[in-house]
């Protein structure tokens, strides 16, 4: 059972730094293509007149759509890389925290960093698993926090025979 | 849009309507593309397999978005998800019928605001909760 561990000091030193900020223009044609790949007719995604008679005012992002928006009018860099013994990866979950609604037109700037590393071990054809945690933060155009995601990232060893 | 949902008519127990998606790996290539989730065990069999995969699977934040669409036919437009999250537990593959689902646990007052709390999951065909969540949204009161 003493298997050494997968998290090495190296590792360890990225928790806490941040990335550099990537930008984001949230635009009308990405939400409604975002709608529509999940089969969500909410017309606030789809009808700019309709929207615009909304409380908000304009169309609206859906609910994760900017945690997981990666066309960036600026790429800020990834956040600091672990560099994972496992190849394989899988998501192990999103959270969202939504502090004002995010409308078509906003630009947005994100930064993200590593908050935590654990390991664990997977079921049989998983076996070992590093797991990232991860926290983005995203300022509107007016300096404002409009969302706050944390997601779980784990690459994993695969089976071992 | 569905009428206004109030804080005044929620109970602990009440039931979020459940909503039903019967995906294809088409539309894992479409999320694929609205997300830029390349990621191959989404769309390549043989790639997913060579992973330790038994095939393709659907992507999790397509699940999660899922609950998002779930959370936010419930509230409706005067309704406002504060947050939720979920944990991808379980694989889900295309070609099944997947159902989100949801149920109040939690309802009070914070400040001006009228919070409902939610146990929200996404569930496989055999009834299996592959997707486990908690999502807490504010509505409009009565009162």
């Amino acid at each position: 059972m003493a298997e050494e561990s997968v998290i090495t000091d190296k590792m360890r030193s990225l928790i806490g730094i941040e990335s550099e900020p990537s930008v984001y223009e949230i635009q009308q044609e990405p939400i409604r293509r975002w709608a529509e790949a999940i089969g969500d007719s909410n017309p606030l995604y789809h009808d700019e007149e309709y929207a615009r008679k909304s409380r908000f005012a304009a169309m609206i992002a859906p609910p994760g759509m900017v945690g997981n928006y990666v066309f960036p009018v600026k790429a800020g860099g990834p956040p600091p890389h672990v560099e994972s013994p496992f190849w394989r990866r899988l998501n192990g979950g999103n959270e969202y925290e939504f502090l004002k609604p995010v409308k078509a037109g906003d630009i947005l700037t994100a930064t993200t960093r590593l908050v935590d590393l654990q390991e664990r071990q997977g079921r049989p054809g998983i076996g070992r698993m590093l797991i990232q945690i991860m926290e983005t933060t995203y300022k509107n155009q007016r300096g404002e926090v409009v969302v706050k995601t944390r997601g779980t990232g784990i690459t994993y060893e695969g089976p071992t025979e | 849009m569905a009428k206004e949902l109030f804080w005044d008519d929620i109970e602990v127990g009440t039931e979020l309507p459940p909503l039903v998606k019967n995906p294809t790996t088409q539309q894992l290539v479409k999320w694929a593309g609205a997300s830029g989730d390349f990621y191959q065990i989404h769309y390549d069999k043989d790639f997913a397999i060579s992973t330790g995969l038994s095939g393709v699977i659907i992507h999790g934040a397509l699940k999660s978005a899922w609950l998002g669409q779930l959370l936010g036919d419930w509230v409706g437009e005067s309704g406002t998800i504060k947050k939720y999250g979920c944990s991808y537990r379980g694989m889900d593959v295309p070609d099944d019928t997947i159902t989100c689902k949801g149920t109040v646990v939690k309802k009070y007052v914070e400040g001006d605001e009228h919070l409902v709390e939610c146990e929200i999951w996404v569930e496989n065909s055999r009834g299996e909760r592959t997707t486990p969540g908690t999502g807490l949204v504010a509505l409009p009161s009565r009162g």
